[in-house]
């Protein structure tokens, strides 16, 4: 696919992109000709990021889960790159445990990371967004936010939660053609995956219908798609890429 | 230099996309001028170019007419 000069144009800002699937994110993005901003929550993350994009944007230190490292971090992306047009809120974490034993902390950092953080960066953005009257938002749930997974319950919750703030801004922000939407992943082969013991993940894999985890790639490629002008008629939905293991 | 009540008319103008005789100092940009939400939003923030201020949300809620907008733009920038 050969970029428009529009979209080389375009920053893309990636939350959470030093690894896993941010990281891959933000390489499609900078091989599909965006101007990519990575953000990682170490300043060696951050340099990471940056040697990866090589001069295709850069890396920035943002705390999603700190209001005012949002703040800082945009105003420094401001000013170095111009106003992000494409936003994937993709950085998230997991504090999993079954729900006797969840601990206030463990539900209160989940929702913090993974759904409150989607108010702070989407507002940020969304100004440079409708001043353009073009713009991509783009986040990163999960195949749990709608089948559920014991032992998620916090992570199920913000990420249904971040597949129905998709639905509800699609329609606040359409008059401006910036689309919304949902990219939800099913098992895809990471450090967290690749953690797991051999009996479980077998019994995952039973349940694939592929018969195989996702690539990290295999993400990127939806995000990719969502951003480009070609994908300018889909909003307010959820693209599900999990191998068939849930068909909506 | 033209004055901020040119300024002003000349922005609600493009923003909405009325004519210049209908942006009366009573008019109410929901009500009269046909703004939706995201428009009074937009409005404020070409405001806010043009006169190189910031207009907090607080305030920016308050300004739903043209005097009010001219008043705000008098009062600060």
């Amino acid at each position: 696919m050969t970029a428009s000069a529009e979209q080389t144009a375009r920053v893309a800002l990636v939350t959470g992109a030093s690894r896993g699937i941010g990281k891959a994110i933000a390489a499609g993005l900078a091989a599909a000709g965006y101007t990519v901003v990575g953000t990682a929550t170490t300043q060696a993350g951050a340099d990471a990021i940056g040697a990866m994009l090589a001069g295709q944007g850069g890396g920035v230190v943002m705390d999603v889960s700190d209001a005012e490292s949002v703040t800082a971090a945009m105003a420094t992306i401001q000013a170095e790159y111009g106003a992000p047009l494409v936003l994937v809120n993709n950085a998230g974490i997991t504090r999993d445990n079954i729900m006797l034993r969840m601990k206030a902390e463990e539900w209160d950092a989940v929702i913090n990371t993974n759904l409150n953080a989607l108010f702070r960066v989407t507002r940020a953005c969304l100004k440079g967004m409708t001043k353009a009257r073009w713009g991509r938002i783009i986040n990163i749930t999960s195949v749990v936010g709608t089948m559920g997974n014991a032992g998620q319950a916090n992570y199920a919750a913000a990420k249904g939660g971040a597949e129905g703030f998709t639905r509800a801004l699609a329609r606040e922000v359409g008059s401006r053609a910036i689309t919304v939407n949902a990219v939800a992943p099913g098992f895809i082969q990471t450090d967290m995956t690749e953690a797991l013991p051999e009996a479980q993940r077998d019994n995952l894999l039973s349940q694939i219908p592929l018969g195989r985890l996702g690539q990290v790639e295999e993400i990127a490629s939806a995000v990719t798609w969502l951003a480009s002008d070609g994908a300018g008629y889909v909003t307010g939905t959820t693209v599900h890429v999990n191998g068939g293991m849930f068909t909506g | 230099m033209s004055s901020i009540e040119d300024r002003v008319t000349k922005i609600i103008v493009e923003q909405l996309g009325v004519k210049p005789e209908d942006v009366k100092l009573e008019a109410s940009f929901v009500e009269d001028l046909g703004a939706d939400s995201l428009d009074t939003v937009e409005l404020v923030m070409a405001l806010e170019e043009e006169f190189e201020t910031e207009i907090p949300d607080e305030e920016a809620e308050k300004i739903s007419t043209v005097q009010a907008a001219i008043d705000y733009v008098k009062g600060h920038a």
